[in-house]
């Protein structure tokens, strides 16, 4: 393991292989919560946050757990488990400690349990095969990767206010639209490598 | 117990993807060919059909407070069975859906009848709601998958007919690559569901015309 494939995933969970607009993953957030710049990005780094955590505990839960028990095939039910009670425990600390962050991010929390982005991040890990540093660095990433592109989005939603389009496209289709558009920006990052 | 009104709803006025716009990652990730469609939509079904009946057994039982938690249990156990089955018997398929199969786990769609319909509703219900919601679904997938198989790839039917090849319609070169690639996910599903939105508020209209002629 090198510092170059530690940048390559970096790079690749956040501009080729974006976990949203390249991977599908975490679109239902995604349309959500996209509506204002500011929750966007509040959720953005929930999502940065709780992904971060859930690869470091579901890569020991893999690898201290599930292998040695040779119970590898109960991979998804664990994982489910994992997040569920991390994204619990996360809100109480929170609460707890430090309450400025909590309010902040307090509504999307629960919500993050049920984003595939999380368990899809947990479930890549195993499937590629990521050692534990890896697997920290592509679920920050992808959670930083995620943030750009909601970010983006809201940013290009809160325009599409004063635009005009057929009314059958009102609400949903022309955000689905917007958001193929901004998905085939990110294509122009396919193929790039920088080292 | 209406089991007509039941289906309707799963397939046209509330329609899991088209109205109720749950469930989009798969809808949009894995609807490149007709067999990827075809697999997902049986396999959210039979997964659904599965918790909707569990869930609606248990109901009494599970505690309000950690209801959630209970139903993704229930939920993450029936998608493993289906994953192992997949991974056994169609191995194709288990490749070319990935990590979207574990993934039902968190499609809103199965956690959202089990909260709003199978928790409170009698077994047989549930049931046919599963069918009903899960039958919606599997349509919405093969209609997207037969528009950006055939626009993009220029072919009918991959992983399916003429030895998962599928059968060429538009010669090659000419398919527009694009509707195959994201792009084409998000463009295919935003225009279908405006497509959707113009013909129900449509026949609305045409349904107070008449009302309007009969008084």
């Amino acid at each position: 393991m090198s510092i170059t494939s530690i940048l390559s995933i970096a790079l690749g969970a956040i501009l080729v292989e974006n976990f949203i607009l390249v991977k599908f993953l975490g679109i239902c957030p995604f349309m959500g919560v996209s509506k204002k710049m500011d929750t966007a990005l509040g959720m953005g780094l929930a999502v940065v946050f709780v992904m971060g955590l859930a690869s470091i505990f579901t890569w020991l839960v893999n690898e201290y757990l599930l292998v040695p028990l040779g119970l590898a095939y109960m991979q998804t039910v664990a994982y489910i488990l994992v997040i569920a009670a991390l994204v619990q425990f996360v809100e109480m600390f929170l609460r707890k400690t430090i309450p400025t962050l909590y309010e902040a991010l307090g509504i999307y929390l629960p919500l993050i349990t049920t984003n595939c982005a999380v368990l899809g991040v947990a479930l890549l890990n195993t499937q590629n095969g990521y050692n534990f540093i890896e697997s920290v660095v592509y679920g920050i990433t992808g959670g930083l990767g995620f943030t750009v592109a909601i970010v983006l989005f809201a940013s290009v939603r809160e325009r599409l206010e004063f635009a005009e389009y057929p009314e059958a496209f009102e609400g949903f289709p022309i955000a689905l639209v917007s958001a193929g558009l901004i998905s085939l920006a990110f294509m122009g990052f396919s193929g790039l490598r920088v080292w | 117990m209406n089991i007509r009104k039941q289906f309707k709803d799963g397939l046209i006025t509330q329609n899991p993807v088209l109205v109720q716009l749950l469930g989009m990652c798969s809808v949009l990730a894995i609807t490149t060919t007709l067999f990827n469609g075809i697999g997902m939509g049986v396999s959210v079904t039979v997964i659904l059909i599965c918790s909707n009946v569990v869930i609606s057994l248990l109901r009494k039982v599970i505690p309000q407070n950690i209801r959630i938690a209970a139903y993704i249990v229930v939920i993450a156990g029936f998608v493993t069975m289906v994953d192992l089955l997949i991974q056994a018997f169609l191995p194709d398929l288990s490749d070319s859906l990935g990590v979207f199969i574990p993934l039902i786990v968190v499609n809103c769609i199965i956690l959202g009848r089990a909260e709003a319909f199978a928790s409170k509703n009698s077994i047989a219900a549930s049931a046919i709601d599963g069918l009903a919601q899960g039958i919606g679904y599997t349509v919405v997938l093969i209609i997207m998958c037969v528009i950006r198989e055939l626009l993009g790839n220029g072919t009918f039917g991959g992983g399916i007919l003429n030895g998962g090849l599928g059968i060429r319609i538009i010669p090659e070169g000419y398919p527009a690559m694009l509707l195959v690639l994201p792009f084409g996910g998000f463009l295919t599903l935003g225009v279908l569901i405006a497509f959707v939105q113009w013909a129900l508020k449509r026949s609305e209209t045409r349904g107070k015309k008449t009302e309007e002629v009969a008084k």
